[in-house]
């Protein structure tokens, strides 16, 4: 007999298929099987119910760390998937950035092994740009794609050099991959360890101008326009870099970009309010209140096409210490909904249109399967409760780390219940496996 | 206590009233230091721990002597290099260090909100003798009190700040401290050297040394690093004096009579300021120096548990 469990009462969010109302979802043999607002219930059946809850395709993040290899005090690929299911992602794609670094089909395949025997999320690891991520050389997109990499990143570093960025644009297109890439001129980054304006100018610590994101945007975009590739952009945090991205999309050239769910919502002055806590340090540093205010705006007009946590595991030996001294980067998963569910109450951004930047959105950025409930779609679904109100606690986290902007915080709303293939991983309150 | 502050890490967070109540408070203290016998047995029992992860002979000498001066015992902790490159932790030497159970750490460090740090992790109080380019909350109060001492009031002066005040933690306590007394503040300096957004913080900002000068009642002159010059902030030394440094002409011309110049120290002579200005009439410099002990005692003294109605009597 085979595997079904109907999802009842829920309001099926799907902006890919245009569904939006209450219906049952049927998930067989690890697939989406229907979508109805009446099905039959097969004997021995699991039944969910769902009243009052959001039923939507599973969470995909394009931009995890998951440490593994070389930092598993920080994360793990299966903490770091236990994470991804308790935020209500399905699938999470893991930056390069490990030791050693993605850029080999070893690296790859170990992560995916990992991944195979949590069995919780779907990982897909991104390949290195560089080889070694040193700036220098390409690194080998072809195995790293047949290895089962969905894109290429040197995640933590910009690619300074215009000519490699170019090579990479222009050999990516024989694989289709995505060049992700982390916008920053390391010139004008400097000593800069937040975001530069009065709040940098109070605490007397150096500045990053936006400008810094801006110009490597810039210049990347024309590099897109120059070779045809296609660029990802992440983590867009400057109100210039998201006019670019507009522009750059209305003239039709292969740009997508991503937004972290703190650079929606806090601000450098955030910064100045937590008297220096390095628990909203991360890179780019968090910006003005009008750089966030552009970077809302481009996530609702579509200009900016997904949210990504950059879930960036640390521990306290790399946190609790000055300001200057410490390292970049916030875990996200567990925290993503509720954080961006903030900006639909305030009317910022519409609920579709949130589902959307979390699943399909994501999904087209990097031709991944899934961030559907279409018939036929893998059964990834999240169930997310909009209301329920929980408090995230540093204790109770499924990452290894606690490096949150939001601990100890109260948020509104929760994911409930994840299934993976049709599987459910995740029910909120209790283990599933 | 100063007023409701625990521990002195920033004149932002300063109100008016507690600000005024060290500078009263250091009046008498500089009474102290002007006696034969320079002792009192205010803070006997007490101790004070300077913690100096950057040299500063000179900051810390002033701490020291204004410890001593209250009968406090003072230890010297100083460490070359930051915490960070020797392995241990700012948080591991100050919870250390606080296993001595001393009354007052003084705290100096090159990264801003390091004080901060440590005070959210230790019982005593705190007292930043400089973080970053954050504060230097002690040279602010004693620019303060010095301007004070020579006007008699702070309230509608102008006060001129030219330099570097990108890289100043002595700007930015001034900048905090000065409107709270009444006066206004004029920044000057190249636009290399202005930090964002720094006239949100209720200042304005010049470029022309003349500009700023002119009608000020005091100039604080604040001090080239020469590792700014390569940054690039500044082509050379030699143009930064041409265009920013106080020399006796400058000051003839365009200084107001009896307006002060102030000086952090140490002095780069024949930069931001001509040997002739530094000694000249309108230097109040070596006075900051005493007044600082002054100032020091009194900071030492309402956080060490001392009653500032007791000191005077
Ligand atoms: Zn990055």
């Amino acid at each position: 007999m085979s595997d079904v469990t109907i999802i009842e009462g829920g309001r099926v969010i799907d902006p890919a298929s245009g569904t939006d109302g209450v219906r049952a979802v049927v998930l067989k043999d690890g697939l989406v099987a229907d979508v109805a607002e009446r099905v039959e219930r097969p004997s021995g059946a699991r039944v969910v119910d769902a009243r009052g809850r959001w039923v939507t395709p599973g969470f995909i993040d394009l931009h995890v760390h998951l440490r593994e290899p070389g930092q598993e005090y920080k994360e793990t690929v299966a903490s770091g998937a236990r994470a991804a299911v308790a935020g209500g992602f399905t699938a999470v794609v893991c930056m390069p950035n490990t030791k050693p670094v993605n850029d080999t089909l070893a690296v790859t395949e170990l992560i995916l092994a990992r991944a195979a025997a949590a069995g919780l999320a779907r990982v897909y690891p991104c390949g290195c740009i560089s080889r070694g991520q040193a700036g220098e050389d390409l690194a080998e997109f072809g195995e790293l794609r047949a290895g089962g990499c969905v894109a290429v990143s040197d995640d933590g570093k910009p690619v300074m050099s215009p000519a490699l960025m170019r090579r990479a644009l222009e050999y990516a297109r024989a694989f289709s991959l995505p060049v992700a890439v982390h916008e920053e001129d390391l010139h004008l980054v400097g000593q800069g360890v937040m975001h530069e304006g009065a709040a940098s100018t109070r605490l007397g610590l150096k500045g990053i101008p936006g400008q810094a994101e801006e110009v490597m945007v810039l210049r990347d975009i024309a590099l897109a326009e120059l070779t045809g590739g296609r660029l990802h952009l992440q983590h867009v945090s400057a109100a210039g870099s998201v006019r670019a991205v507009r522009e750059a999309k209305r003239r039709g050239l292969q740009v997508t970009a991503e937004v972290t769910p703190h650079h929606l919502t806090l601000t450098d002055e955030d910064v100045a309010a937590s008297g220096y806590s390095t628990g909203l340090k991360m890179s780019p540093p968090l910006r003005s209140a009008e750089d966030v205010r552009a970077c809302v705006e481009g996530l609702a007009d579509g200009t900016i096409d997904c949210i990504a946590t950059d879930h960036a595991p640390h521990s306290s030996v790399e946190k609790d210490v000055e300001f200057d001294a410490a390292l970049n980067g916030v875990t996200g998963l567990e925290t993503a909904f509720p954080v961006c569910l903030a900006l639909v109450r305030r009317g910022a951004l519409g609920e579709r249109r949130l589902v959307e930047a979390l699943s399909a959105a994501p999904a087209r950025a990097f031709s991944l399967p899934g961030g559907t409930l279409a018939r036929g779609a893998p059964a990834d679904v999240a169930i997310l409760d909009p209301a329920a109100e929980w408090t995230f606690d540093a204790a109770a986290t499924h990452s290894r780390s606690s490096n949150s902007p939001w601990k100890g915080r109260r948020l509104t709303g929760r994911c409930t219940h994840t299934f993976v293939g049709g599987r459910l991983v995740h029910q909120a309150g209790g283990e599933a496996r | 206590m100063i007023g409701r502050q625990k521990h002195c890490i920033a004149l932002e967070d300063f109100s008016r009233e507690e600000i005024l109540q060290v500078l009263d408070l250091a009046v008498s203290m500089k009474e102290v230091l002007r006696r034969p016998i320079k002792k009192v047995p205010s803070l006997r029992g007490k101790s004070v721990v300077n913690l100096f992860f950057e040299a500063s002979t000179r900051t810390r000498s002033s701490f020291e002597i204004a410890a001593k001066t209250l009968s406090a015992d003072c230890l010297n902790w100083t460490s070359a290099s930051s915490s960070v490159t020797k392995g241990e932790t700012l948080i591991d030497t100050a919870r250390n260090l606080e296993a001595m159970r001393p009354d007052v750490l003084v705290i100096r460090h090159s990264a801003g909100g390091a004080p901060r740090l440590v005070a959210d992790h230790v019982g005593c109080a705190v007292v930043s003798a400089g973080d970053g380019a954050h504060e230097h909350p002690s040279q602010g109060l004693l620019d303060c009190f010095t301007v004070r001492e020579r006007l008699g009031t702070l309230e509608g002066k102008t006060l001129a700040i030219v330099g570097d005040v990108s890289h100043s933690r002595v700007a930015r306590s001034d900048l905090h401290a000065f409107p709270k007394l009444g006066a206004r503040v004029r920044l000057c300096g190249p636009p290399t050297m202005m930090p964002s957004g720094v006239e949100k913080l209720g200042c304005t900002v010049h470029t022309d040394l003349r500009a700023a000068v002119e009608g000020a009642d005091a100039v604080i002159m604040l001090r080239i690093q020469h590792e700014r010059i390569g940054d690039p902030l500044i082509p050379n030394t030699r143009e930064y004096s041409k265009l920013w440094g106080l020399n006796a002409r400058k000051a003839a011309d365009w200084l107001k009579p009896g307006a002060l110049v102030l000086h952090p120290g140490p002095i780069n002579r024949g930069v931001e300021l001509s040997p002739e200005v530094a000694d000249g009439p309108a230097s109040v410099i070596l006075d900051q120096v005493q007044n600082g002990v002054a100032v020091r005692m009194a900071i030492l003294y309402l956080l060490a548990g001392g009653d500032a109605a007791e000191a005077k009597a």
